[in-house]
């Protein structure tokens, strides 16, 4: 019973200082994990845009190239943010009592919580900027309009790191991941326009891509790197502020529900 | 004003009362002990007090401070040595001590200076910066309670502070609580180790089934609760002869093949007891003596 605390999370500035913690071990493991967060996205940026690219030819008059660079920046904010609110929260919630450690001091669960979600957020976003810089350097980006798609790819991985701590609070183990992974975060990255226009497919189809946020973070990114400014990009920031804010309301909630019962 | 004070506190899960009915009074720089069976509401009652566990009725107050609404003001004058080992095993000692400061906001120079005076005093210095996993049970211990003094509490809170301790390790700690005692600070302890609660406490409260059963100063729980003798008798035949051989006020206790005799007047039993052949042995009773009594001898889960 967590009846007499407000729905709503009222996480304080400490916040800070768990997100620093997170920072800190983060340095010292940082080769295998810019690897990750860094070297695959860009292996797939290579192999389909040179491999696929030159199948494809342009698409929505751009060269496939430049069309996938910004889909990969997106989804690959996305699976950093989700990973890290999933494996490496998890971790710290069940394995390490890292989590319980911290209730002990002034901090409160929605401390936590937000700092998790914002964590999430940094990682998405370094992981964006380290495939930005390499995408400019192959001159994939249009112009600085570029730098603007990422305070949206911060929103966005707060909201990706936001679902998956909902999941995390509801996980017994690790092996749960899997299904969000298989029915959500897979299905988002085929069918969202990473790797092709949304218009391509069956109109039921793209009802549901637009049901889910990655879609709405493509329709702004997109027009930003190559060159153009997003029409009607206020509905679709809506939709990703309004996903991150269910998702941290109900991740907060879940996870009051799971440790301080 | 006290400490801590506790007024009908009450808990249940899925119906089932955990904590029924507590009342605490626990007075600034005293050495207060909780003592219960597993499962008999110790932990729910401190998580509750820490602000850890919803409070379903009654009131909790910390300091004058009213939980669980003032959980941040009093979790930062407490300190808390949690049963379970919570360091941060991606760092290493001192990056530990730093983190966990960092939760209190204290930062800089006087915290480091803070940071080495506590490593010193729990032995830790020389294992600055060892990894969390390269530590013994004992050295996590002695971290766990250096941590919880980062922020120079006014409470400190055990829950189960010297489980798995060798018997050094264990009297170490004590030296660590007796001197914290000695500085003021309030200190609230669970265990099963009776010897420790007799030895550290200044009162002591027996909980089980949700309720306290007996509170005072150890000297006097074992003064009012029981008799101030026990014999321990073996044999196949020990039953059947004290069934005859018991004085009108004596109490005789079957554990596995022995029998406990709590009594007042232990000579005579004693020298009859012989004369039939037996050896008993005579000890003092304690608190261990006093906490089954109240509890009872049946195994707990």
């Amino acid at each position: 019973m967590s009846g007499d605390h407000p729905i709503l999370p009222r996480p304080s500035l400490r916040f800070v200082a768990v997100w620093r913690r997170n920072l800190l071990v983060w340095r010292k493991l940082i080769v295998p994990s810019m690897l990750g967060n860094f070297g695959e996205p860009i292996l797939y940026l290579l192999a389909f845009g040179y491999g696929f690219g030159s199948l494809v030819g342009d698409l929505d008059g751009m060269r496939y190239m430049v069309f996938i660079a910004s889909g990969i920046i997106c989804s690959s904010a996305m699976f950093t943010a989700s990973f890290e609110g999933m494996y490496s929260a998890y971790t710290r919630m069940a394995e390490q009592n890292t989590w319980l450690g911290m209730l002990a001091t002034p901090l409160t669960l929605d401390d936590i919580v937000f700092a998790e979600a914002s964590w999430a957020a940094t990682k998405g976003l370094i992981s964006a900027i380290t495939i930005l810089v390499v995408a400019s350097l192959l001159g994939l980006v249009a112009d600085a309009r570029a730098l603007l798609a990422l305070p949206v790819i911060f929103l966005a991985a707060f909201t990706f790191g936001a679902l998956a701590l909902v999941i995390t609070a509801l996980a017994r183990s690790y092996d749960f991941f899997l299904y969000y992974f298989t029915l959500a975060v897979t299905p988002m990255l085929l069918l969202s326009g990473v790797f092709f226009p949304l218009t391509e497919l069956p109109g039921w189809v793209q009802g549901l891509a637009l049901a889910l946020p990655l879609a709405h973070v493509l329709e702004i990114v997109r027009p930003l790197m190559t060159g153009t400014w997003p029409a009607a990009w206020l509905p679709h920031l809506a939709v990703i502020a309004a996903y991150g804010l269910g998702a941290i309301i109900l991740a907060t909630y879940l996870i009051r529900r799971r440790l301080l019962r | 004003m006290s400490a801590i004070h506790i007024q009908q506190l009450y808990k249940a899960y899925d119906g089932v009362a955990v904590v029924d009915g507590v009342d605490l009074e626990i007075a600034p720089g005293e050495f207060f002990g909780l003592l219960g069976p597993n499962g008999a509401g110790k932990t729910t009652t401190l998580r509750m007090l820490l602000g850890m566990t919803p409070i379903d009725g009654g009131q909790v107050e910390v300091l004058g401070l009213p939980m669980p609404e003032g959980e941040r003001a009093v979790r930062e004058r407490l300190g808390i040595v949690p049963q379970f080992d919570t360091l941060d095993p991606d760092f290493t000692v001192i990056e530990n001590m730093r983190t966990y400061a960092a939760y209190f906001g204290l930062a800089g120079p006087e915290v480091e200076s803070r940071i080495d005076r506590l490593l010193g005093q729990v032995n830790l210095n020389d294992k600055r910066g060892a990894r969390i996993d390269a530590l013994s049970g004992g050295m996590k211990r002695r971290l766990t309670l250096a941590r919880a003094l980062i922020n120079e509490p006014e409470v400190v809170v055990l829950d189960e502070p010297t489980t798995g301790l060798d018997p050094q390790a264990r009297h170490h700690l004590w030296r660590q609580l007796r001197a914290l005692r000695a500085s003021g600070v309030t200190l609230v302890l669970t265990t099963h180790y009776m010897e420790e609660a007799e030895e550290l406490c200044d009162r002591i409260a027996i909980i089980d089934h949700g309720r306290i059963i007996a509170c005072d100063a150890p000297s006097r729980l074992i003064a009012e609760h029981i008799e101030p003798w026990v014999l321990t008798v073996g044999g196949a035949d020990a039953g059947e002869v004290l069934q005859r051989e018991l004085g009108p006020k004596d109490r005789a206790h079957q554990v596995a093949d022995t029998w406990l005799v709590y009594t007042a007047e232990p000579d005579r039993l004693r020298e009859r007891l012989r004369t039939l052949g037996h050896e008993p042995t005579l000890r003092e009773a304690d608190l261990e003596d006093v906490f089954l009594k109240l509890t009872g001898h049946e195994l707990r889960d």
